[in-house]
């Protein structure tokens, strides 16, 4: 038991100087060599300031922009307290939060588009994301916002929705998991369009 | 549907090409079969004074096994009450309370991984990376190290030992997990996921806004999570976390190092035994349940829940979304790898997860509640699946010889009241340790303030929260809250769930190898083909799934009837 003991204390000395220490700040060293970007958090830098991350939403609102998924964190869209909603699938509170959040998607989408109704909202827009700071939206969802988008910035649709193709990341090797627009990406590229 | 179907199958595929020459590599570690790097093995001998020279009997195993897992829960649980005074602490976090500690540190040493803290606004650096991370490779070499003194049980012939746990600890570490963290973290910052020391990043959004994004040693800690079938997160929302699953690449690369080494197990033990038939016997009937999860998974995540089908709102899938039920999901994942990973992380007792599991229909979210509860053997954790088969193996075999009325033996080892005894121990007391304590959270006020939604589902939370602890999985239906009582009651369901079983397999590895091993005759019952297959498959369902089956009544099916 003794021996049991002390050994015990030397591995488990010698384990948190390996795998605490030695293991991450390799594998720092290296990141920051190798990719200096992705390391630091996907930083997205316009005009010499950080305007956010590629990975993570950041609550667009109002006419200008394409806005993201709902979010569940507090406050919303929060990227150093992600949660998801754990509202479940007959919870009454789902049910509100759906209809609410698909009367705002009508609203302000019926005014430039006034044969829209529920069944032409899709999912993705009414439902929170799993992380609260999903960056992407379904091409349907992004679809839904362009005619919006195209009106307010006076550009052609078929201007806005080639830039929503553009920034559409698809399946992984055309195969895996769902395509989706990344919304900050988008938005940049709409703001450059304007300023060029 | 065909699209999501193709992927899927495609991907099981590659875990299994690429798990069966790992698993022979597997086997070669623990067998003596390579010599490099032998002067650090050596050394690290010497640094512990040398406790790994001599054999060991499975009391001495499971003893040092013990003493060394309870000291290195106390330096955690250290660790975490200290974090504010520590360095590596740029956000400048408080020390952590002592219920959580208490409930975390226990997660952590026992492989479960449960969290009822958020990490990114609770974990220091220091704690996430010196801490957490540590145990994720250490518990999981642990698991490792009993399935191997087990797979000795069976190979050795009237043998009082088992094997030294320093070395089989030392090789599963250093020869099968470091290896695979290191290449797997390097892909994931490739891919997105972050690995600073800095502390979080401030941004000004385009509207003006000041927003706050967490980073940290992310990576490298992701990395071995999924390696060593852990699955505590960086970040609360865990995999679903874009920093911490990045791109549909993520789901379904973090799945890969998932499996990889349950799948590769099966192999390594049918390599070990000399039995690849045996082994492949083993493959077909955890792979068929296997899929029958993420079958069931995938339709009824694809259908929708009933709020939301009542809500008018689009839930079509087609070539411009995912559809159907995407509330607590992501874009990138969708249903189909949504449903994949739901069902490997559950059937391995990893419990990271891509998409909140509260959130989904009655059907879906009872996949991984079943996974779980049937005891973590479909593949299963990283040693903890295999011992945890091989207890339902000796189960079904005495069986079929009642059945058949002939004496039951595996492997030419005579299967005896002893064994039996033990794989009954192994294989039964989770699920009674869930309903107990399942019980006691739904029977008392202090239990009850941890469900978060009302009616059948709050019920289906509570019975997640000790299964999944029990199970040492760590997924949750996160909306069951942490309280003091819930913490204790937690602690206690992680420690039993975790030691009761290994000790039960050390236990049996010593009755086993202490036997003779008999020649294979004419009235041997075939442990090999398609019928052994059914027969496991049959005997899952017997021992856990039916005691399953009242909870589940009161939980999921109830509410997969509400409208």
């Amino acid at each position: 038991m003794r021996r049991s003991i002390l050994a015990s204390v030397a591995a488990i000395v010698l384990f948190t100087a390996t795998f605490g220490f030695l293991y991450p700040l390799a594998m720092t060293g290296l990141a920051a060599v190798a990719f200096p970007h992705q390391a630091g958090g996907s930083l997205v830098v316009r005009d010499g300031r950080v305007v956010g991350s590629r990975l993570a939403a950041q609550g667009f609102s109002g006419v200008r922009y394409f806005h993201e998924r709902p979010s569940a964190t507090s406050p919303a869209y929060n990227a150093a307290g992600t949660t998801f909603s754990n509202l479940g699938p007959t919870s009454p509170a789902l049910t509100k939060l759906v209809a609410q959040n698909a009367q705002a998607v009508l609203r302000l989408e019926r005014r430039y588009d006034p044969k829209l109704t529920i069944h032409d909202v899709p999912v993705d827009a009414v439902v929170p994301s799993a992380s609260g700071i999903d960056p992407d939206i379904s091409l349907a969802y992004a679809h839904l916002q362009a005619r919006r988008v195209a009106a307010v910035r006076h550009l052609p649709l078929a201007t806005v929705e080639a830039l929503v193709r553009r920034h559409t990341d698809g399946r992984w090797l055309g195969l895996f998991g769902e395509p989706g627009v990344n919304v900050l990406e988008l938005n940049l590229a709409l703001d450059r369009l304007r300023s060029a | 549907m065909g699209q999501g179907i193709a992927q899927i199958a495609v991907f099981l595929g590659a875990v299994t090409l690429a798990a069966y020459p790992f698993g022979l590599y597997m086997a070669r570690v623990f067998d003596d079969g390579y010599t490099f790097l032998a002067r650090l093995e050596r050394g690290f001998h010497r640094a512990i004074g040398n406790a790994g020279a001599q054999e060991q009997t499975w009391r001495q195993y499971g003893t040092t096994l013990l003493v060394f897992s309870l000291a290195f829960e106390l330096v955690l649980y250290g660790i975490q009450r200290l974090q504010g005074h520590l360095f590596l602490n740029p956000e400048h976090l408080h020390g952590v309370a002592s219920f959580i500690s208490l409930n975390t540190s226990i997660s952590f040493v026992t492989n479960t991984n449960w969290q009822y803290y958020a990490g990114e606004s609770t974990m220091s650096y220091l704690t996430q990376m010196a801490g957490l991370a540590v145990q994720n490779f250490v518990s999981a070499a642990v698991g490792i190290a009993v399935m191997v003194a087990l797979f000795r049980g069976f190979s050795r012939r009237s043998a009082q030992t088992v094997g030294n746990f320093w070395r089989d600890l030392y090789r599963a570490l250093i020869h099968v997990l470091l290896p695979l963290a290191v290449v797997g973290a390097v892909i994931l910052v490739a891919a997105g996921v972050p690995q600073t020391l800095h502390g979080y990043a401030h941004a000004t959004t385009l509207q003006g806004a000041h927003q706050t994004i967490a980073r940290g040693p992310v990576a490298s800690q992701i990395a071995i999570k999924h390696v060593g079938t852990n699955g505590g997160g960086f970040y609360n929302s865990n995999s679903a976390t874009p920093f911490e699953g990045p791109g549909s690449f993520g789901g379904y690369f973090e799945l890969f190092l998932e499996l990889l080494i349950p799948f590769a197990s099966v192999f390594m033990f049918g390599r070990w035994v000399r039995g690849m038939r045996n082994a492949v016997a083993i493959f077909a009937a955890m792979f068929v349940l296997l899929v029958a999860g993420v079958a069931v998974n995938f339709v009824a995540e694809q259908h929708g829940s009933q709020v939301l089908r009542a809500s008018g709102v689009s839930l079509v899938h087609d070539g411009s979304q995912t559809g159907g039920n995407m509330t607590d999901k992501e874009t990138r994942f969708g249903i189909a790898e949504t449903a994949v990973f739901t069902t490997g992380t559950s059937a391995t007792s990893t419990g990271a997860v891509i998409a909140g599991h509260d959130a989904m229909t009655a059907v879906g979210g009872a996949v991984p509640l079943t996974n779980i509860f049937l005891g973590e053997i479909i593949f299963g954790g990283v040693g903890s699946g295999m011992y945890g088969i091989l207890f339902i193996i000796v189960l079904a075999v005495f069986v079929a010889g009642l059945m058949v009325g002939r004496t039951p033996e595996y492997l030419g080892k005579k299967i005896e009241a002893r064994e039996v005894k033990l794989a009954a121990l192994g294989a039964l007391f989770p699920a009674v340790l869930i309903l107990t304590l399942t019980a006691a959270a739904m029977v008392t006020k202090a239990g009850l303030a941890s469900v978060f939604n009302p009616g059948a589902h709050g019920f289906t939370e509570a019975l997640y929260a000790y299964t999944s602890q029990a199970g040492n999985n760590g997924s949750a239906m996160a909306g069951y809250g942490a309280t003091s009582f819930s913490a204790y009651l937690g602690g206690i369901d992680m420690l039993f769930g975790r030691f009761v079983p290994l000790i039960a397999a050390l236990a049996l590895a010593g009755a086993l190898a202490a036997k003779k091993t008999v020649p294979a005759s004419a009235g041997t019952f075939r442990s090999d083909g398609a019928t052994f297959s059914l027969l496991l498959v049959g005997m899952i369902v017997l021992t856990a799934g039916l005691m399953l089956l009242p909870a589940l009544s009161l939980g999921p099916i109830v509410e997969g009837l509400m409208h």
